[in-house]
């Protein structure tokens, strides 16, 4: 497969103060794939793709996209050269109506009144939430509200979409749903996924990075990482 | 939703022709009350389109409504330009002066804003002061009578006529009232509504945020020196009152009032607080204090407003 890098970054690190929450990674992503981030709490998987997305500075390192350093841009600017990134705390906008935040993702990209009906239904529909437009976000069950944001991300149309633990708090049937969905978005976007249920890991990713400690500990194919002794100590051990 | 926007737009109309109608049936002090209360609801329009709609509290509009002001009444009465113009000066002078404020201004978020727009406009009254061989400082000037009486085509306008100024401070009104109903159903205003509740989030959706916020703010800065102008010309006094912390109050206490972030709250906001400090300054002069004791109730036990409040228990279609 003539695999095409979307995504790297060079000796990418940010430390807080003393903690060095992430620590020289080197991270490449191909094109067209799903990739799973996996790794104890604390590990730095949010602190790497937050840095990836522009929601947080690096102290040292550079991020190429498409074959462009876009270090110095601002998140704003990366999302609108197709990087969009979900929270792992939810925040769609509990104020508004679900039509109201889906719109607000793709009216850059979608204009005139009936066409962004048509493509808010369309999306919201897409996530299973097709009778919730006119329902106020705050309101929503917990785990609706995650699909909400899953809907933001797709409405970007991104290039590469970054889940931050989108299956927390879904419950089984959700889940299954949600796994189905992403499938389905793997056909237009790359999706890097950071996860901790290895279920869901095993059964999108094809290949998975085990994060420890602001490192990359190991890279490779689902069953490679499974059988990784160095990785069955850190993480899977149990 | 559409039928909501449908719902909206006639409500929006019907109170521009009640307002309308008014004018044939009042006595003649509620009358010239109304046309200053129309002016001052588009002031407060103006200021609502930041507060309400972007979650921006602004301390120091009075200098965009001075800006107005100053800028139509002192081309008028300096270069002799007629009212028209004098107007248009106005709007330009209140726009130029937010986008410069906002410039500096919108760096900052919170209090820290509230205490830059602050102090900017304690700069620009002071400078109302300063200048008093132009201005007359405290004691302002009166615009000349011919400044106010201009002919368009074959029409002639007296804006020292009451039945006139009152349907100029209405159509005035009427454009601020419909401009924030237009922006705010747009997708522009979804931003800044976005804005007021999730500024971060907003951001990873792809917005600019700092260039949606200095848009509200220009829209607001040119609404308020509209107003301003309109008030210099109608009422035909500019003094340096209108550029002191009272009038940056004002507003957002109308605001407060009447239903923050709603278009028609701050004409509600508007009446009733003028009517409220009518009747007590009939009795007292300290209505300042009235004002700041109602500034504080509103915002512990009732900071929805009026419309705000209709708006959560009875019809969430309002925009
Ligand atoms: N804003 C911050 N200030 C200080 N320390 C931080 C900050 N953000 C993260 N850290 C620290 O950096 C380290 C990595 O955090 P990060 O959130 O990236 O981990 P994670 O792998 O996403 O963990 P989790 O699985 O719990 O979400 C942790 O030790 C965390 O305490
Ligand atoms: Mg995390």
């Amino acid at each position: 497969m003539a695999a095409v890098t979307l995504l790297a970054t060079e000796g990418l690190s940010r430390h807080f103060g003393g903690v060095k929450a992430v620590d020289g990674v080197d991270f490449a992503l191909d094109r067209g794939e799903i990739r799973a981030i996996i790794g104890p709490n604390g590990a730095g998987k949010t602190t790497l793709v937050g840095m990836i997305c522009g929601r947080i500075d690096p102290s040292r390192g550079r991020v190429r996209f498409e074959d462009r350093d876009i270090t110095g841009l601002s998140a704003w600017a990366r999302v609108q050269r197709g990087i969009a990134y979900t929270f792992q705390i939810t925040s769609v906008f509990g104020g508004l109506t679900c039509f109201d935040n889906v719109a607000l993702a793709a009216q850059r990209r979608v204009h005139g009144h009936r066409a962004l009906d048509r493509e808010v239904a369309r999306l919201l529909g897409r996530v299973g939430l097709a009778d919730r437009a006119g329902v106020v976000a705050g309101v929503l069950p917990y785990g609706h509200q995650r699909l909400l944001e899953i809907a933001l991300g797709l409405a970007l149309k991104p290039k590469l979409l970054i889940l931050d633990e989108p299956t927390q708090g879904l419950s089984d049937a959700e889940i299954d749903h949600f796994c189905a969905l992403i499938r389905d978005v793997a056909a237009e976007a790359t999706v890097l996924l950071i996860e901790h249920n290895m279920a869901v890991v095993m059964e999108l990713a094809q290949r998975i990075t085990v994060m420890d400690n602001g490192r990359i500990l190991a890279e490779g194919a689902p069953e490679e990482i499974r059988a990784n002794p160095q990785v069955q100590e850190a993480y899977l051990g149990s | 939703m559409h039928t909501g926007t449908r719902r909206a737009l006639l409500l929006h109309l019907a109170v521009l022709a009640g307002l309308f109608a008014l004018q044939f049936v009042l006595p003649d002090y509620h009358h010239r009350n109304l046309a200053r209360i129309l002016v001052l609801a588009s002031y407060a329009a103006g200021y609502n389109l930041l507060l309400g709609y972007t979650g921006l509290l602004s301390l120091g509009h009075a200098m965009l409504f001075a800006a107005g002001l100053y800028g139509a009444g002192l081309a008028v009465q300096l270069l002799g330009v007629n009212a028209a113009s004098g107007f248009a000066i106005g709007v330009l002078s209140g726009l130029a002066l937010a986008v410069a404020v906002g410039l500096v201004a919108l760096r900052t978020s919170g209090v820290a804003f509230m205490i830059v727009t602050l102090m900017f406009s304690q700069a620009a009254f002071l400078t109302t002061l300063y200048f008093a061989a132009f201005t007359r400082g405290d004691e302002g000037f009166v615009l000349p009578e011919a400044s106010r009486q201009y002919q368009i085509g074959s029409f002639f306008f007296d804006l020292s006529d009451p039945g006139t100024r009152y349907n100029f401070a209405l159509l005035l009104f009427a454009a601020c009232l419909m401009a924030t109903f237009v922006l705010v159903r747009s997708p522009i205003g979804r931003v800044l509504v976005a804005i007021r509740e999730n500024e971060q989030r907003t951001t990873m959706l792809g917005y600019h945020t700092f260039r949606y916020k200095l848009l509200a703010l220009a829209a607001s800065g040119a609404i308020s020196g509209a107003a301003g102008a309109a008030y210099a010309l109608l009422f035909s006094y500019v003094g340096s009152t209108f550029a002191s912390i009272q009038y940056s109050i004002l507003p957002l206490l109308w605001v407060l009032l009447g239903g923050v972030g709603t278009t028609l709250g701050p004409l509600i906001g508007t009446v009733l607080m003028f009517y409220l400090v009518d009747v007590i300054s009939g009795y007292t002069s300290a209505y300042l204090l009235l004002v700041g004791v109602a500034l504080v109730l509103l915002v512990l036990v009732f900071p929805k407003g009026i419309l705000g409040t209709v708006r959560a228990k009875a019809a969430p279609w309002l925009p």
